[in-house]
């Protein structure tokens, strides 16, 4: 369990992270989303206490991280693919981590076999691709058995092979009742995994919800030769109609369904009747369009 | 599975021992220590240096690539990322700084003492005929050649220390060959009204004491020497220390 509150991180005049709660739970996958400069990586570092926050304080598995007596044991992080000396191999890099906890080296072998890279175990890390470098990063999050594993943007630089494989694995990890955390400034990537999901935009959150509630953001286009009675044919308590041209509406709390008996009944013509389902990927762009650090110009 | 101080020891020693460049730069060091020693103990004629002073002319730029090797060691952590690795698996922190410069230090000292005595035995065998031999059984010699083993360990800490300081190779080892290089010089072009108190505790002055069988005028005594020295070192782990435990990594 990693349970963030109220933490705040400041450089200089900026604001990277500002008062942010959440708490990611285990048997969970929680999606940590947000655009580039949202303060996802800096809230993971916090997390980890590798950067001290301005305010605010991070509990991991109950406790402040650095008073662990088994770090690697209550959270495995990847932070950063290739974050390793490249003059280091693959099995050299592992084993220095797991014997600060006397962890054996049985145990590399095995997170090395896991992660598919004991062909390359006794490679030097320069050599690694950045797909590798990533495999090498999350072999050393497994290292400890943890009860967490959190992954800054896993799949970076994965091949589609890759990418699956970390699916499958985090989706595991979920089901044995440990509490997963994956950053992504990707929304369709996490949809496929994350039950939870923490939005953050300029460092502040945006949205703690799940993916199932994320999605329901969804409503009827109508196009019809009279909107006013149809307006008055299909109102209710939870149905909103907002009108989005001269014969167009945009009906949400009524199926398409229900729209169209209506309209029959009454006598009104439809001219077109489309459910629109606003995909994962454009809700998340609506929430965090204001929240954008990097914008291209358009 | 826990933290333990020895595992972070032993992680080091694992990160020490797995480069190449470890190997290389503590290779060329004895190399040097060596060959600077051989090559002036039959090349040197006169009565100012003794046979152990010559054996270990090569001091002062194994001095530089033994600090080097601890300055690459720190600093390396940052330049490369692995730092962040390393503070999650041990996120108190300080342990790392203890281990890092305990496993250089130690290394470097058994080897360099033992390329001391190479060099000591290796220049008698060659010694110009115009310098009187030295055995090991003759006053100052044991603790000359245990001193440049002790010096040149605490010159690896030294590097360490200021690769973890200033978080980049480059910075850290101008620093290194800024002070045990430079600086002497430097000094030594002032007046002597300031030169001559201040000079014999530069620290690779300081350090040299130990290390010289005939010692120069002004010098501090050996073993003085070396404790000043280690002063120096003192004062730059506790740099480090802070910097590591209360800065961002």
């Amino acid at each position: 369990m990693i349970q963030v509150r109220e933490l705040t991180k400041r450089y200089g005049a900026k604001t990277v992270v500002d008062h942010l709660s959440f708490t990611a739970k285990p048997g969970q996958v929680t999606g940590f989303l947000g655009p580039n400069g949202a303060g996802k990586s800096t809230t993971m570092r916090m997390i980890v206490g590798l950067d001290a926050p301005n305010s605010g304080d991070v509990l991991v598995n109950g406790k402040p991280y650095a008073s662990s007596k088994a770090p690697l044991h209550e959270i495995g992080v990847l932070l950063e693919a290739k974050a390793v000396h490249p003059g280091r191999t693959a099995v050299s890099h592992l084993l220095a981590l797991a014997r600060t906890h006397g962890i054996p080296r049985s145990r590399v072998d095995e997170v090395l076999a896991l992660a598919g890279l004991t062909a390359v175990a006794h490679k030097r890390v320069g050599a690694f691709s950045l797909g590798m470098g990533q495999r090498l990063g999350i072999a050393a999050a497994l290292l400890g058995d943890p009860a967490v594993v959190m992954l800054d943007e896993p799949v970076n630089g994965l091949d589609p092979e890759g990418v699956l494989w970390v699916r499958n694995l985090l989706a595991g990890l979920a089901a044995e009742g440990r509490t997963v955390m994956l950053s992504s400034h990707l929304m369709s990537e996490v949809s496929l995994v994350a039950d939870h999901l923490v939005i953050v935009g300029r460092g502040k959150l945006l949205a703690d919800t799940t993916v199932a509630d994320f999605v329901t953001a969804e409503g009827v286009r109508v196009v019809t030769a009279a909107p006013d009675a149809l307006r008055t044919a299909i109102a209710a308590a939870g149905v909103t109609v907002t009108s989005t041209g001269a014969e167009e509406l945009f009906v949400t709390g009524r199926s398409a369904r229900e729209i169209g008996l209506a309209a029959a009944t009454r006598g009104i013509p439809l001219f077109e009747l489309t459910p629109q389902n606003a995909s994962l990927e454009e809700a998340f762009m609506d929430l965090t369009r204001h929240a954008v650090e990097y914008e291209a110009s358009r | 599975m826990k933290i333990t101080p020895g595992g972070v020891v032993a992680a080091e020693w694992t990160k020490f021992s797995s480069l190449r460049s470890t190997w290389i730069t503590t290779g060329i060091s004895v190399l040097l220590l060596i060959a600077f020693g051989v090559i002036a103990s039959a090349s040197f004629s006169g009565d100012s240096l003794s046979a152990v002073d010559l054996a270990l002319s090569g001091s002062i730029l194994a001095a530089l690539t033994v600090g080097v090797l601890g300055a690459l060691l720190g600093a390396s952590e940052y330049t490369t990322g692995m730092i962040r690795a390393t503070l999650a698996a041990v996120p108190r922190r300080l342990p790392v700084l203890w281990s890092k410069s305990l496993v250089a230090g130690l290394a470097a000292l058994v080897v360099m003492t033992a390329g001391a005595f190479g060099a000591f035995a290796l220049g008698s065998a060659v010694l110009n005929d115009g310098v009187a031999a030295l055995g090991l059984g003759d006053d100052g010699v044991l603790r000359t050649l245990f001193g440049a083993g002790l010096y040149l360990g605490l010159v690896a800490v030294l590097g360490v220390a200021l690769g973890m300081l200033v978080r980049s190779s480059a910075g850290a080892i101008a620093i290194l060959a800024g002070v045990l290089l430079i600086l002497p010089g430097l000094v030594a072009l002032l007046p002597d009204s300031i030169s001559d108190p201040v000079g014999p505790y530069l620290p690779s002055n300081a350090g040299n004491a130990v290390m010289t069988l005939t010692q120069a005028d002004g010098s501090l005594a050996p073993w003085t020497g070396l404790a000043v020295f280690a002063g120096y070192v003192v004062v730059a782990l506790a740099a480090a220390a802070y910097r590591l435990k209360k800065t961002d990594a």
